[in-house]
């Protein structure tokens, strides 16, 4: 995988960024064109299986998450969203997508098992809104990845190494890649894009309330999407990052180093110990009780 | 770690690490016992036991015991799949002092009685690692065709070994020695390239001084 969004941006000179990730992937790993993208296909087929078999009835095992994105779909169905239809089906996808990881449904982890709601609401949304082919949803994947591969090699994707700005910062920044390179920006504007959404989520901790993938992950999925579609439209309008994206990647990095470990996925901090997060906690079931 | 791991893996949630890690802590275990679970004692330490339940942990470890894989739909039904399928296990809590915070020890016992005592940690993303078999370190992230052998701590095991690898061209990857005590158990943990033949490992466990031969295949049974 590339250490610096310049690198791939350099690299893309000849071809172009989806390309650039593409042809790295399949030196990285010995295989050919075809098998990777048909690896990547795959993946934006399962996006759209996990979507489509979201179940509105379900309920986690802490009775904690569930049932909040058919509300969605109900409001945006009665027009009573003031964002609209569009950002409301993003917002729909990506509480939808969070509650199906939380009721134990198939997802895919991109980049993690909890931020897995921004990607497929920003392009599942895309696809019905504008039609895009499967192709061109694809390739849109293998910039996103361009993107997250770099997060990964130059600072955290885990909340637990770098907080929740490592999940759905990052998950974010590829989703905003990915949105400008199917409205047709170019290499540097995919990466200023990326930059802005990360800037916008630095510094946000992981909190979970019982140490669980729900209370806030699944609502952060919401703004993780949203946010991706507004850093893209603000770069489309010819706006910058005034800090480069690499040196916005290294200053999350430097965030998460810094950031004490109650705010890195332990449950001992933050939202996690509110009254009622701890409330939330000691009803837990747990595997001692059990026993009896 | 390459761009599928960056996009993916499909898998069933909630976490890569509660669920994800804890399916293939339970299929690794599987394989290394060599046949089907019948009997299963498991031990939950750190953040497995105390948020296990929330993040389906137990299910997930059941459904690996059973051979499915992460993204297997029926992950959340594995209770009901390991009744039909005779298999009978137990949950408790243990603690296991400074080990992992996603640790789970489990004594295992296989249709035809072999028994297989296995601690192993889920160490982030969907990485596991084993590590401790019969009560001895080992230390293997199951990535490998992994040979675990233990032996008397005496002169000339290591080179009945490993002879016997180059002799049916395995190259060795990894390889650790442990022991409990100078001349008491040891055993070697070491990841090939290959995987080594069946008839070499029935040899290895019939020599004078070896007392248990494990192998995990990544070849499907």
């Amino acid at each position: 995988m590339y250490k610096s969004l310049e690198e791939i941006v350099s690299a893309a000179e000849k071809s172009s960024f989806y390309e650039a990730v593409l042809q790295d992937d399949c030196k990285e790993r010995g295989i050919e064109k075809e098998e990777s993208k048909k690896q990547m296909r795959a993946m934006y087929e399962a996006m759209k299986n996990a979507d489509d078999n979201y179940d509105g009835t379900l309920v986690s095992a802490s009775g904690l998450a569930g049932t909040d994105g058919e509300k969605l779909a109900k409001a945006r169905m009665e027009k009573k969203l003031l964002c609209g239809d569009f950002i409301g089906l993003v917002m729909e996808k990506a509480v939808k997508m969070g509650e199906s990881n939380a009721c134990m449904k198939r997802i895919v982890a991109a980049p993690t098992a909890g931020s897995c709601g921004v990607l497929p609401a920003v392009l599942l949304s895309l696809e019905e809104a504008k039609g895009y082919s499967i192709e061109q949803m694809t390739e849109a994947l293998y910039v996103a990845a361009g993107i997250g591969g770099v997060i990964a090699s130059r600072a955290f994707i885990a909340g637990a190494a770098g907080g929740c700005q490592a999940e759905i910062g990052s998950a974010s920044a590829m989703a905003a890649g990915a949105v400008t390179w199917l409205a047709g920006g170019t290499e540097e504007q995919i990466c200023h894009a990326a930059a802005l959404a990360l800037k916008s989520l630095l510094g946000l901790a992981c909190d979970p309330v019982a140490g669980l993938v729900e209370v806030p992950c699944i609502k952060r999925n919401v703004i993780g999407a949203v946010n991706a579609l507004t850093a893209s439209d603000m770069v489309m309008a010819g706006i910058k990052s005034y800090i480069p994206p690499d040196e916005v990647i290294d200053a999350m990095r430097n965030i998460g180093r810094n950031m004490p470990s109650c705010l890195k996925e332990t449950g001992e901090g933050g939202l996690a110990v509110t009254p009622t997060g701890m409330q939330v906690k000691e009803k837990l079931p747990n595997f001692m009780e059990e026993r009896k | 770690m390459n761009i599928m791991d960056i996009i993916g893996p499909v898998m069933v949630g909630p976490s890569s690490s509660h669920t994800a890690g804890a399916v293939k802590i339970g299929q690794i275990s599987r394989k290394l016992l060599a046949e089907q679970v019948r009997q299963a004692e498991i031990y939950f330490h750190g953040s497995f036991l105390a948020t296990g339940r929330g993040h389906g942990t137990d299910r997930a470890l059941i459904a690996g015991l059973l051979g499915m894989a992460v993204d297997n739909e029926n992950i959340p039904n594995s209770f009901e799949a390991a009744k039909k399928e005779g298999l009978e296990f137990t949950f408790r809590g243990i603690d296991l002092g400074d080990a992992h915070p996603n640790t789970v020890k489990m004594y295992l016992t296989g249709e035809s009685g072999r028994k297989l005592e296995i601690v192993a940690a889920s160490i982030g993303g969907g990485q596991i690692r084993i590590c401790e078999i019969d009560g001895l370190n080992a230390n293997f992230c199951g990535d490998y065709p992994t040979l675990i052998v233990h032996n008397l701590d005496q002169p000339g095991h290591v080179t009945e070994v490993t002879s016997m690898l180059a002799h049916k061209s395995v190259n060795i990857a990894t390889m650790q020695l442990y022991r409990d005590s100078r001349g008491g158990n040891a055993v070697m943990v070491i990841e090939c390239d290959q995987e080594v033949p069946r008839e070499s490992i029935r040899w290895l466990e019939h020599l004078e001084g070896i007392e248990k031969v494990t192998y995990l295949s990544l070849e499907e049974a």
